[in-house]
């Protein structure tokens, strides 16, 4: 009755379910009632059209940073550089956005492009390094964050603008807002980009599973000698995939320089979409579709959670904690693994 | 009668699986008992049930006449059992002492009393005749004396019956001759062993008796003494084996591989093949024998592209292929089984169908302008899956889930089927029962006398003189001399092994 794939599948589901579950017996213990708080979590999220709208908007550097976490994954690599490839990515666009005048049909593709080459470019290093002097890319990449972040920061105030501290709009033409959009769901900032999301998923799937690059980097992903005895590359493959992964990173950051914000600021510290990438992959089991729907999840969890102030009295941070603790019940799956196998025994 | 270890009625099921059904097995005290059976049969499956790794369905388990109830290894410790394992569960960068020791050490006021633990470890050591330095880290010492701080491990917790899990094989010719002659004294000490193996020349060689079980069903015990390695076989089988594998006189054709001059380093700088000079002809098997370590690995990685060489050339017809990529290598018609099938024959985690494409997967049919087709790659697996006789529930299965025999008949298919000239098989029967060894050979000399050129690295001399036309041995680094099969024997190939390079076949 439960074939490995369906326990593969009913991993993350029975999660998030002992996620809220304990999210639940939380709000009991701290005096909330679940019921309200958690319909207040449902309202928020999708309660009425602007909502919806930006809990779609939400989703969406949810799911490419997901992806970015998950290709690399998939390559046997931890790319915790997502949240630097992801700060790239929006200066890059924003850059592209702002100093240019061109017609949409180029400016925009232009802007998303530049995007996308610059986490490429924050992933490349990480990856040659890996490839030829074997450093170890959790590292390369923590570091790398941190020279993302203040680069940006930088970038911002002294190139960008004299010393203010925040960009002009990107133009019209490299903007990835929508009147429509917003016109349909009470001004909400959802914009075209979670489209550039979903086909991006479609290109990780296809990619990895149907190509031969794909198969190549999955055989490295699983073993690097028998990779190299089959005649395949291990150190082009294994640099590839922090560029691509690193690509999908600059394109979430590219969805908040062109889509959310259409501008950057100076930030005084990670936005974590790259870090929540982490959990995205994980909770998504490092698929592509998987990554589609937990990134759904996270970003329903997190737009519906700020309602839960005004309309239950819940502090936004349960949310935080029910986040935290889906990701604990993913990770500590051997337990759910067990429970179902006992299940399955009884059933007998 | 008093048996130390029964275990009577034993059924053991898996989802989908009898992996052990109704199987009897009585230990004397003070034997070797060996437990024999192909791959897959259910050894491990009955020994992790007397383990307590597992619990049996059905069945009882009785250790010196007392009814046993093993629920975890922690308990088969406390009855005397101790199981030596075939994969070596050592802290590589602890001393022998440490690793002996480790979960129970020896306290002193809260501190581990190291120098207390090193005494009894070398008191235990000597005892019997182990020789094992208490004070040497694991990763300086062979894998010999790994393989008896593993057996010390289970002599120090006061193991009375010791589980042997196919201990001879890592073992070089020389070390199993000094393993058995442990095992020997372990049972003049009182203790019991219980060998699991498929090496029937062991069985003969040490064992008092012997308990046979085919696809989990146990087919009976025999006295080693009433019985011979070919009842042996076919009560393990289920039919009739030959041993010696029927070949014709070789037509060796022209010269296909030369290897001139050849200068290797191995992983730490230490070179390891040192002016090697080698040929083999189309059409001949070229066996190197030879002790492990002699360069032998590092001899197949640089022709195959998985290693640079220094210096020297390697040549394939008219062909230099010295320090080419192992994809070039494999598309100048070389075919390479390896000899470690886990870390580099098979992806593990792939379906067996796309192992069976790992080095063709960028040809047309299987893919096209960079796309794979799953279709032809599956539909060609599926042929080589019967053509080779792998036995799998399907071409989309893990390679992780078939057994040894199976996976390396995979890897045969996939290397044999790419019509090599030349064909490098290094220890292509390691750890496989009789009859998968069996169809290998029968394969290889196939490819011979199709007029490919093969070369044979083995440790098993047994399997050197059945299969080559010519023995090249191999020390230190070079080819010492060639011999031909019918004019010399294992005693005479054991001498020229150990670098006796004047000794004649026979003479003294």
């Amino acid at each position: 009755m439960f074939s490995n794939k369906t326990v593969n599948i009913l991993i993350p589901i029975i999660s998030v379910v002992l996620g809220l579950l304990s999210g639940a017996i939380i709000m009991v213990a701290f005096g909330y009632n679940p019921v309200a708080g958690y319909a207040a979590l449902w309202n928020g999220a999708f309660g009425d059209a602007y909502f919806l709208g930006e809990t779609l908007r939400q989703v969406t550097p949810y799911i490419l940073s997901g992806l970015a976490v998950a290709f690399a994954l998939r390559t046997g690599l931890l790319n915790i550089g997502v949240e630097g490839q992801v700060f790239v990515g929006w200066i890059a666009s924003v850059w592209v956005g702002i100093s240019f005048e061109l017609p949409m049909i180029i400016h925009l593709p232009l802007a998303v492009l530049a995007a996308a080459l610059a986490g490429a470019f924050w992933g490349f290093i990480p990856g040659i390094l890996k490839a030829k002097l074997g450093v170890h890319e959790v590292i390369v990449t923590i570091m790398m964050n941190y020279i993302a972040l203040y680069i940006s920061n930088s970038l911002v105030r002294n190139v960008l603008t004299d010393g203010s501290d925040q960009t002009d709009k990107v133009a019209k033409s490299a903007s990835l807002a929508s009147d429509w959009l917003a016109g349909m769901t009470y001004f909400s900032r959802l914009h075209w980009g979670l489209l550039i999301a979903l086909a991006m998923a479609f290109v990780m799937w296809f990619v990895l599973n149907k190509t031969t690059r794909g198969f190549e980097l999955r055989a490295v992903g699983f073993n690097q000698n028998a990779s190299n005895y089959a005649g395949m590359s291990v150190g082009k493959n294994v640099v590839l995939a922090m560029v691509i992964s690193g690509a999908f990173a600059g394109l979430a950051g590219a969805m908040e320089g062109l889509g959310t914000f259409e501008y950057m600021s100076v930030k005084s510290g990670f936005t974590n979409i790259g870090f929540d990438g982490i959990a995205v992959a994980l909770l998504g089991a490092n698929t592509a579709f998987g990554v589609v729907l937990a990134a759904f999840l996270f970003g329903t969890l997190k737009i519906g959670a700020l309602n839960m102030p005004t309309e239950a009295g819940v502090p936004t941070e349960l949310v935080e904690i029910v986040i935290a603790l889906i990701i604990f019940f993913v990770a500590s799956s051997y337990m759910i693994r067990w429970i179902i196998l006992r299940f399955k025994r009884e059933g007998k | 009668m008093d048996y130390v270890i029964e275990m009577l009625n034993i059924r053991k099921e898996f989802p989908g699986i009898v992996a052990n059904d109704n199987i009897n097995l009585q230990v004397k005290k003070g034997e070797i008992h060996a437990l024999l059976g192909e791959n897959g049969a259910g050894k491990s499956t009955l020994m992790n049930v007397l383990f307590g790794l597992y619990q049996p369905e059905k069945g009882e388990i009785k250790v010196r006449g007392d009814k046993a109830n093993i629920t975890d290894p922690n308990v088969a410790n406390a009855l005397g059992i101790g199981m030596v394992h075939q994969h070596f569960m050592l802290v590589d960068t602890f001393t022998v002492t440490e690793n002996i020791v480790l979960g129970s050490e020896p306290r002193k006021v809260g501190t581990v009393d190291i120098r207390k633990a090193e005494k009894e470890v070398k008191e235990l050591s000597e005892r019997y005749g182990l020789n094992v330095d208490p004070k040497a880290k694991i990763r300086d010492i062979s894998v010999g004396m790994q393989q008896r701080v593993e057996i010390l491990k289970t002599l120090y917790r006061g193991a009375e019956i010791l589980i042997f899990d196919e201990p001879t094989a890592v073992l070089t010719p020389q070390e199993i001759k000094e393993l058995i002659e442990i095992m020997q004294s372990l049972v003049k000490e009182g203790k019991s062993i219980i060998l699991i193996t498929h090496k029937l020349k062991e069985i003969m060689e040490v064992c008092d008796r012997c308990t046979v079980i085919r696809k989990g069903q146990g087919i009976g015990t025999v006295d080693v003494s009433e019985t011979n390695p070919t009842e042996l076989a076919s009560l393990m089988v289920g039919r009739e084996v030959s041993f010696s594998t029927e070949k014709k006189p070789a037509e060796p054709k022209e010269t296909f591989l030369s290897i001139k001059d050849l200068r290797v380093k191995d992983a730490r700088g230490v070179e390891m093949v040192k002016g090697l000079n080698l040929e083999v002809k189309a059409g001949e098997i070229v066996g190197i024998a030879g002790v492990d370590g002699n360069g032998q690995s590092e001899l197949i990685e640089a022709i195959t592209g998985l290693r640079k060489s220094e210096s020297g050339t390697i040549q394939l017809h008219e062909k230099v292929i010295t320090n080419l990529t192992p994809r070039k290598v494999t598309q100048s018609g070389v075919s390479h089984i390896p000899q470690d099938r886990h870390k580099f024959g098979l992806v593990l985690d792939f379906p067996i169908g796309e192992n069976m494409v790992l080095q063709s997967y960028y040809q047309e049919p299987f893919s096209k302008n960079g796309v794979m087709n799953f279709k032809n790659i599956y539909k060609k697996a599926q042929e080589l899956i019967d053509e080779y006789d792998v036995r799998t529930p399907d071409a989309y299965t893990k390679a992780r889930a078939l057994s040894g025999g199976n996976q390396q008949k995979a890897i045969i298919g996939r290397e044999v089927d790419r019509s090599p000239d030349l064909i490098i098989a290094a220890q292509p029967t390691r750890g496989l029962d009789v009859g998968a060894i069996e169809f290998i050979h029968k394969k290889l000399i196939e490819e011979r006398d199709k007029g490919r050129a093969v070369l044979l690295l083995s440790f098993e001399l047994e399997e050197i003189m059945n299969l080559s036309d010519r023995i090249a041995v191999m020390f230190d680094g070079q080819i010492v001399s060639q011999v031909k099969p019918e004019e010399t024997n294992e005693q005479h190939l054991g001498l020229l092994m150990a670098g006796n390079k004047e000794e004649k076949a026979g003479g003294q």
